[in-house]
């Protein structure tokens, strides 16, 4: 373990002035350079649309690239319940201070103070720029924005257009980005795919990419690349994310030397549609919004899960006190609003106990009744209706409560097949987000010069675990906020290099290597299709790097992945050549890099000796079973330099210092 | 279950393509209509050919990648869902499905079932925005208030995913439903109307020169749109045209 210490670049100064004072100080790129000037976004969810358009804006020439047939595909659309801010338009005691305190626990203490506070700070302004750009958002009847509770927090900051939020936030960057590519000053190359970074004396100055349309290799310079691809969640197969949400582009830039950062703080989402058999291709979240009015239970006895399971008892028929609202009764301060991974570890620990309530025993209720009852006998009260029975109240209730999440509750009856007016939905933890990501400093630049990465690609605001409503936050304060001006401070100092050219020999071998590793991928012609692999890894990853781990299934974990990741490059099977549309060889050069960052994640979780936000490591927990962190020996980010092989990665640490806020142990009871 | 299913193939946009029919057994009906081709495909792989190549990526009905024609209706049988989120409890032990890509003259064929709609981008490029600086100081947030049922109906017209089944669905192939909402979110917002006589005449124009036909009143767009956009859209945008052509 290298003890090497990594520059984080805070400025100096009191918490609350550090952005203002750094924003004064930078240096600025006069508008007649910038036209001069050449930048790279990849991807096009919240992070890229928004940083493209407002450098597009600024005057830069920007290139965007996406895997998508269009840049509002990308998967900050399916994000449902909605965006945080410290606008305090409830008066509910809220505060750029308390959203930045509730973030840092929220995430157990490892996230970095003045990353957080700055993002805190620019949330307000993020509601005003959406609103100006006719995102609709839900409002009252006064006209005002309205806004709901969402997990690890005590006032009502987040606003929302219906469980749709991040389909409008990304649809309003997304015609930011058209108004530049109007205006000529956004280049947006859809369907295609980065397949490399290209640093010219040490500096990010390029891509390779590949037009997945025809399978040509191209060569894309700039003075600055910004990776926004998301994060890597499908290295669990089984995940929330879209099929193609992939860790290439970031892979790629960590084997040319960024650092990656805290790879297995990776969030587990308590509230998903459960898995139905060995076919299922992904898995579906149902928002945490509906935590606002949803109470989660179990039975309390064990024979009538049992009989539920059997299908010999429903769960209406379950009196009040035969049910078991497990997170009401242990952490009776936030009850059904804990965070995440409170919320997902409570409900393995019932299911481990033979509590479960669907046929594979790995599913709890989240439940609408008294919600419906309660809006219900409001509505019938403000309609007049007095005493109204008991079908009326129902009816009414269901009302209130299809306008507020109709859109979910069609979801889910359209997969289960079961309507959730009626009887409660059925949900369990499932992979959602990874808070690691590539390692930057307040700049939101990477190790490498001039490549910077934003949003979930990288590490920087979340720590452990990430509260609900905070990634569509963070992509857009990355976007429209911070990267505009750090990334002008870099490039100050590039005014004279002009064009760079795309002959260089930097370019050629990137180029190059690529080729060799789509050939070989192709040639192997083994027997297993790629899914084969990917299923494979999948079922190593939740197993032994999923809700729980213990220092012996990631040692299995690490010799299992680097097998079949062997097996792969000697037996897959890609139908098809190089050339042309090839779906399959676009999996398999995923998959490829899933196969080593699967280790890495578990070597990160193996050096990680502590349990803290969604890393819970068994022989590290309190007596109540929750996680037990250990401030005095892992109070810091773990950012890995890539070696060769996931196996021989460097481990360099960044110490977390926090000035402002009192570290203690993270409690929701 | 066990199905017989008559697919598309077409190697790229120059060449021809052909109906190819399978069969496929072991079909679940909790599975969706995306996993029961994953099924194909993966049987196809072993067997050593290529897989039937289709456009998909959320899998939760909100992207708008997933398309196809599924016996003669963009998305399949079922109401107000993506192909995605289309079950093949919808389906009956030994049916026959014929699957086709959205055919439409502004939507080519790339491959098998995949299309190019990048004709709907250029329509949004056209005007299909507020000239706001993103990274600069805006006004606050509840400055401006909106009527909650204007800014209602103008989440309903921007809850479009731009999957192209309207199109897909006319007898046209008019991209009205489409273009329409998204004039219509901004035409019920306060902040979209200082721009709103620019943007419709440059997005309709727009829409005309990808090729798209003109609107003839069947609403078939509307019942097979998985989002449930309404037709009053298409009415609003009118009005809309016809207000700012005499202004123009």
């Amino acid at each position: 373990m290298t003890m090497s210490v990594l520059d984080s670049k805070i400025p100096e100064g009191p918490l609350a002035d550090k952005w203002t004072k750094y924003k004064n100080e930078i240096e600025l790129v006069s508008p007649a350079n910038k036209r001069n000037i050449d930048i790279i976004v990849v991807g096009t969810g919240l992070a890229g649309a928004s940083a493209a358009a407002s450098l597009a804006e600024l005057g830069y020439n920007v290139k965007t690239f996406c895997f998508q047939d269009s840049p509002r595909r990308a998967h900050s659309i399916a994000a449902q319940g909605g965006i945080n801010a410290a606008k305090n338009y409830q008066g509910d005691g809220d505060s750029t201070y308390r959203l930045f305190y509730d973030t840092v626990k929220g995430g157990d203490y490892r996230a970095r103070e003045a990353n957080v506070y700055r993002l805190a700070e620019v949330s307000a302004n993020i509601i005003d720029q959406c609103v100006a750009q006719g995102v609709p958002f839900a409002r009252d009847y006064g006209g005002q924005l309205d806004n709901r509770s969402f997990g690890g927090v005590l006032v009502s900051r987040t606003f929302y257009a219906k469980g749709q939020t991040g389909q409008q936030l990304l649809l309003g960057a997304y015609s930011a980005m058209n108004r530049q590519i109007n205006r000529g000053k956004i280049k947006s190359y859809n369907r295609h795919e980065m397949l490399d970074l290209v640093l010219v004396d040490g500096k990010a100055r390029g891509i390779i990419a590949r037009d997945l349309v025809t399978g040509a290799l191209e060569r894309h310079s700039a003075h600055a690349v910004v990776i926004a691809s998301g994060g890597y969640g499908n290295v669990f197969f089984l995940s929330t994310n879209a099929m193609g949400s992939n860790v290439t582009a970031a892979w790629k830039t960590h084997k040319r030397g960024a650092y990656f950062a805290n790879p297995c703080f990776t969030q587990i989402h308590p509230t998903c549609i459960p898995v139905s058999g060995d076919h299922q291709s992904k898995l579906t979240l149902m928002s945490e919004s509906l935590r606002n009015d949803g109470r989660i239970w179990v039975p309390a006895k064990l024979e009538d899960a049992q009989a539920i399971r059997e299908g010999r008892l429903k769960p209406t028929d379950l009196a009040e006190e035969d049910r078991d609202y497990f997170l009401e009764r242990r952490y009776p301060a936030f009850g059904n609003l804990v965070p995440r991974d409170v919320a997902s570890r409570a409900a393995k620990e019932r299911c481990d106990e033979g509590f479960g309530i669907n046929k594979t025993g790995e599913a709890v209720y989240l439940d609408f009744s008294s919600a419906i009852m309660r809006y219900g006998k409001e509505k019938s009260l403000v309609m007049g209706i007095k005493e109204a029975d008991q079908a009326t109240i129902r009816r009414l209730g269901e009302e209130v409560v299809e306008a507020k999440y109709g859109n979910l509750f069609q979801m889910y009856e359209k997969i289960v097949d079961q309507n959730p007016y009626k009887t409660p939905m059925m949900i369990y933890p499932a992979v959602h987000y990874t808070m690691g990501g590539l390692w930057v400093d307040y700049n939101l630049q990477t190790t490498i010069p001039g490549c910077y990465a934003a949003g979930e690609a990288n590490f920087s605001e979340h720590g452990a675990n990430r509260l609900g409503a905070s990634a569509l936050m963070q992509g857009l304060a990355d976007g429209y906020f911070v990267l505009p001006y750090t990334i002008g401070d870099y490039l100050s100092k590039d005014i004279r290099t002009g064009k760079i050219s795309t002959d260089l020999p930097e370019f050629e071998a990137a180029e190059q290597a690529v080729r060799a590793q789509m050939e070989a991928l192709v040639n192997a012609n083994g027997t297993h299709p790629v899914d084969y692999y990917h299923k494979k890894l999948g079922k190593i990853m939740w197993n032994k790097c999923g809700m729980a781990r213990n220092e012996q299934g990631l040692k299995e974990a690490i010799e299992e992945i680097a097998a079949l990741r062997e097996d792969f490059y000697k037996n897959v099977k890609i139908p098809g050549t190089t050339n042309g549309k090839n779906q399959e060889l676009e999996k398999a050069l995923r998959v490829a890099d899933f196969l080593e960052l699967g280790e890495l994640f578990a070597k990160d979780a193996l050096s990680r000796n502590e349990s803290c936000g969604g890393h819970f490591r068994e022989e590290f927990q309190t007596e109540e079973g929750e996680a037990l962190r250990d401030d005095e020996n892992f109070r810091f980010v773990s950012a890995w330099e890539y070696k060769g092989a996931p196996k021989d990665a460097v481990l360099h640490q960044e110490e977390l210092i926090y000035e402002n806020i009192k570290v203690k142990a993270r409690s929701y009871k | 279950m066990k199905l017989t299913l008559n697919i598309w193939r077409q190697q790229d946009a120059s060449s021809k393509g052909q109906f190819v029919t399978y069969s496929i057994d072991d079909i679940s009906p909790d599975m969706s209509f995306l996993e029961m081709l994953d099924v194909l495909n993966n049987k196809l792989i072993l067997q050593g050919q290529e897989p039937v190549e289709f456009d998909h990526d959320c899998r939760e009905g909100i992207c708008g990648s997933c398309s196809l024609q599924i016996n003669g209706e963009p998305h399949g049988p079922d109401r107000l869902v993506t192909t995605c989120q289309l079950h093949m409890r919808m389906f009956k032990d030994g049916d026959t499905i014929d699957i086709e890509p959205f055919r439409a003259k502004a939507f080519p064929v790339i491959k098998d079932l995949i299309v190019d709609r990048s004709a709907f981008d250029r329509v949004q490029q056209a005007g299909g925005y507020v000239s706001v600086n993103t990274s600069g100081n805006t006004t606050d947030a509840n400055a401006i208030l909106v009527p909650k049922h204007d800014a209602d109906d103008a989440f309903s017209a921007a809850a479009c995913i731009g999957c192209g089944a309207c199109v897909a669905a006319c007898k046209n192939a008019s991209a009205m439903l489409f273009t329409s909402a998204k004039v219509s979110q901004y035409a019920l917002l306060p902040q979209g109307k200082v721009e709103a006589t620019t943007r419709v005449l440059n997005m309709v124009k727009q829409m005309d020169l990808e090729g798209f036909g003109n609107c003839t009143n069947t609403g078939a767009c509307e019942i097979e749109c998985p989002k449930g956009i309404s037709l009053e859209n298409i009415a609003r945008m009118n009005r809309e045209y016809l207000s700012a052509s005499l202004q123009g």
